[in-house]
Formats: C-alpha cells, structure tokens, sequence
C-alpha cells in the first residue's frame, strides 16, 4: 500500500492528536472547545474514509445499470455528529460566558487561583 | 444596524432568496443531497444576516421571540407524534406505513417528509435562540 | 497514485492540517476562530471529494457558517486576546505522542482505502441502497411519489432505517438549545457577586 492511500489513516491521527494536545495544554477555556472541535472533525474523516469504495459514486440512487455506490451508513452517523457537535459547543460557550461573568477570566489557572484563594478564606 | 447602505440593501435583497433556498433543500432531502438538518441551518443563516444586519429589535418584530422557542418544541413533537401515530393505529413505533391505510407506499413517502421537517424546523429555531442568547439577548 | 480522488484528497488534507496548526498556535482567539471557518470549508471539499455530498452540505453549512458565528458572538463577551503563555507543554506533547503513535500502530488493520470487501461495505450497506422503503404493497411499487425508492439513500437510512437514531438527535438538538436559555438567563445582582468585589486588579 503506497502512502497515498494510508495518508488519511495517519491525517486522522494527526488532527485527532492536534485537538487533544490544544485541549490539555493551552488554559483559555474557548481555545479548548476548539480544540474538541478538532478533536471531533478528526473522527468524522476516519469515518468517511472507511465508507469509500473503489470507483464508487455518491449513494445518490440512479436510474438504469447498478453502480457501485459509496456506503451511505457512515455519512448518516457523521451528519448527526456534526450538529451533535455544534450543540455541544453551544453549551460550553454558554457556560463560558458564565464563568466570564463570574471570574472575570477564562483562563483556566487563574481560574483555579481564585478558587483556591476562596477556599483558604472560607476555611 | 448596519451602516453600510451595500451591506443593507444587498442583505435585503439576499434574505428572501436565502429562506426560498432552504425551503427548496428541505423538500428535495428524498431526491438529491439536502434534508432536514441542512435547511434548517440555511433558514437560520437567513435570519442571523437579517438581525446582523438590521437590528435585533426588527428581527424580533419579524419573528418574535414565542414563536421560536415554539417551534423549538413542535419540531421534536412533530417527530415523536408520526411515532405515537403507529403506536396507536396498532403497529409498531416509527411505522410509517400506517399513515394512510389504502396507500401504505405512499404513507412511507408523507410519513419520511414529516419527520424531516420536524427535524429542520427544530435545527432552525435552536440555531437562531442560540446566536440570539449568545448575543445577549433576554428571554 | 493517477487516481484524482487520492490526490486531491492529500492536497486537501495537508491544508486542512496546515489551517488548523495555525489555528492551534496563534494566541489571537479571532484569527483562530477565522482559520477554524477555514479549516472546515477545506473539510467540506474533502467530503465532496470522497463522495458524501451530504456530509459536505452540512460540514459547509454548519462548521463554516453557524458555528463561525457562534463563536464570534460568543468572542464579544468573552476577550480576544489568549494570554501568553509556553508553546510547549511537556507532558501534553508526551502523553499526544504516545497515544498517537498506539493510534497509529492500531490502523494497520483497518481495511485498504477503497476496499469492496471491507466488513463495513458487506455487512448491511447492501441492503440500504436496494431498498424497500416505499415498497410495502406488492402492487403500490410504481404508483408511489418516487417510483418504489427513494433517490437519496442517505435520507433513506437517515429517515427510515435509522429513525429512531434521528429522533434521539433532534431531541439532544432541543436540549441544547433549552440547556443554552437556562445558562444564559438573566440573572438578579446578587448572582454576580465577583463582578466589583475580591477580584480587583481585572
């Protein structure tokens, strides 16, 4: 198998790993939910690479001769992904937002400094 | 507002067209690529270059507040109804050949447009209250 | 290697990949935001490319149009500007090394791209795409509005084989959008109890 038909078996790898390092290592918390983001567009490559067929065409049904079409399953499973995905990140910058107002940062250490600061005055 | 008398009138002119396309993506969803949850992202497209560009207090005279967060809801239930409908004509959740008892072929085809359309009209109205709320608007 | 698809598919990904390591680098949360919108419509042509046109519809529409959005409202409330900070992250970049490289090792079993016998294309997909939705009653078949199958296999499963799965999605989409209100109401002045007090140098 030449590279050109794994590369996207090791591009999916990539940008998985690509959101998931964004996601532990930065602190702004909206620089993590687009890293999910990526985390997630990620496995929707996976996805579709594995519906592809050789000479396949898209699973658009035809009139006449049967063509080879391209598995439609996987494409059912990542158009709900997709918007599943955009509801969540609705939700976390929602909650974002919140802890704006809340914290007056969304940086994640400084977030935590003021939690910890709170907890030694209230105890 | 928008200052740019370009943007408000190419926006203007844009919008009905936008709506027009989206209804058609929603109906064609059986015979090319489209459907359900692609309309309902265009339909609310529309709607966030309107308030984009005239101002939240017409958009909200154009299509109030209630109404959306109605449509949010009618969507699912539209959705779940065509199920309960099977239910109780007797066969199983989700039949949609018993929709019309003398046409089951036909029943599937109505029964399918149903269900796409609650899922488009749930999509669009979730899209515009998120951007709405997110935009800082009460209610 | 002369197959177009293949080739476009790496030009395209290599791009994509480009966009999004800017997109991850830069400390400017707006231009980020910007390469994301980018990065998602080379993802859209990508799925064009491997033959899902609805995944690309949606990719295009929903990752470069409302989610672009989103974020950007959402960037009006919460700051631009990421704090400086270290590129590097030690134990990040250990702990993505590692379990990239066991990702890695785990796709030499997947099947070769393309291939017809795959598990995947074997299994049930031959039975969606010579359907029977719109065949129930032997002598309905050709009398139906799409003339005994439904063109768009994809909403042939979306709808009708997977239905249940569709409607479990729109009712995760109504709680979002009721999760979004409830986050996000207006709330009395003693709830925002930081906004003047401990946190005074902000």
């Amino acid at each position: 198998m030449s590279l050109f038909e794994t590369f996207n078996s090791i591009a999916f790898v990539v940008i998985m790993m690509l959101g998931l390092y964004t996601l532990i290592a930065r602190q702004n918390l909206v620089k993590k939910t687009l890293g999910l983001g990526l985390f997630q567009t990620g496995i929707f490559l996976m996805y579709i690479t594995l519906g592809v067929r050789d000479g396949g065409v898209a699973p658009i049904l035809q009139e006449g001769a049967p063509l080879t079409y391209t598995n439609p399953l996987p494409h059912v499973l990542i158009l709900t992904a997709i918007v599943v995905s955009l509801s969540t990140m609705a939700v976390a910058l929602a909650l974002i937002i919140g802890v704006r107002e809340e914290y007056g940062t969304i940086e994640a250490d400084e977030i935590a400094t003021i939690d910890r600061a709170d907890a030694e005055e209230g105890a | 507002m928008s200052e740019s008398v370009v943007l408000r009138t190419i926006g203007g002119m844009l919008f009905p067209y936008i709506l027009v396309y989206g209804l058609y993506v929603q109906m064609h969803g059986e015979i090319g690529p489209g459907g359900g949850f692609q309309a309902g992202v265009l339909v609310a497209a529309a709607f966030i270059l309107h308030s984009l560009l005239f101002g939240k207090e017409l958009t909200d005279r154009l299509l109030p507040t209630w109404l959306v967060d109605l449509s949010m809801s009618l969507g699912v239930l539209l959705y779940i109804g065509v199920g309960i409908v099977g239910l109780v004509k007797g066969s199983y959740f989700l039949d949609y050949s018993v929709l019309d008892p003398t046409h089951p072929a036909h029943a599937e085809a109505l029964g399918m447009t149903l269900v796409e359309a609650g899922v488009g009209l749930t999509v669009a109205s979730v899209i515009l209250t998120m951007v709405r709320k997110v935009n800082g608007e009460p209610a | 290697m002369s197959d177009p698809v293949l080739l476009i598919n790496v030009l395209l990904l290599l791009l994509a990949i480009g966009a999004a390591l800017a997109a991850m680098w830069t400390r400017d949360l707006l231009g980020a935001v910007m390469l994301m919108g980018i990065y998602s419509l080379l993802l859209a042509i990508e799925w064009a490319n491997l033959f899902a046109m609805d995944v690309s519809y949606t990719e295009a529409a929903v990752g470069a149009g409302a989610s672009t959005i989103l974020l950007l409202t959402a960037l009006t409330r919460t700051g631009t500007r990421e704090k400086a900070g270290p590129n590097f992250h030690p134990t990040a970049l250990l702990t993505v090394l590692v379990t990239g490289a066991v990702l890695i090792y785990g796709t030499s079993d997947l099947p070769r791209f393309g291939d017809p016998l795959a598990p995947a294309t074997v299994h049930v997909a031959p039975e969606y795409i010579t359907q029977t939705v719109g065949k129930v009653g032997a002598t309905e078949a050709t009398e139906n509005d799409f003339g005994d199958h439904v063109p768009n296999a994809v909403t042939a499963v979306l709808a009708s084989y997977r239905g249940y799965d569709t409607m479990f999605e729109t009712a995760v989409i109504f709680t979002a959008g009721v999760c979004v209100i409830i986050i996000l109401r207006p709330l009395a002045g003693s709830a925002r109890r930081r906004t003047a007090g401990s946190k005074e140098d902000a």
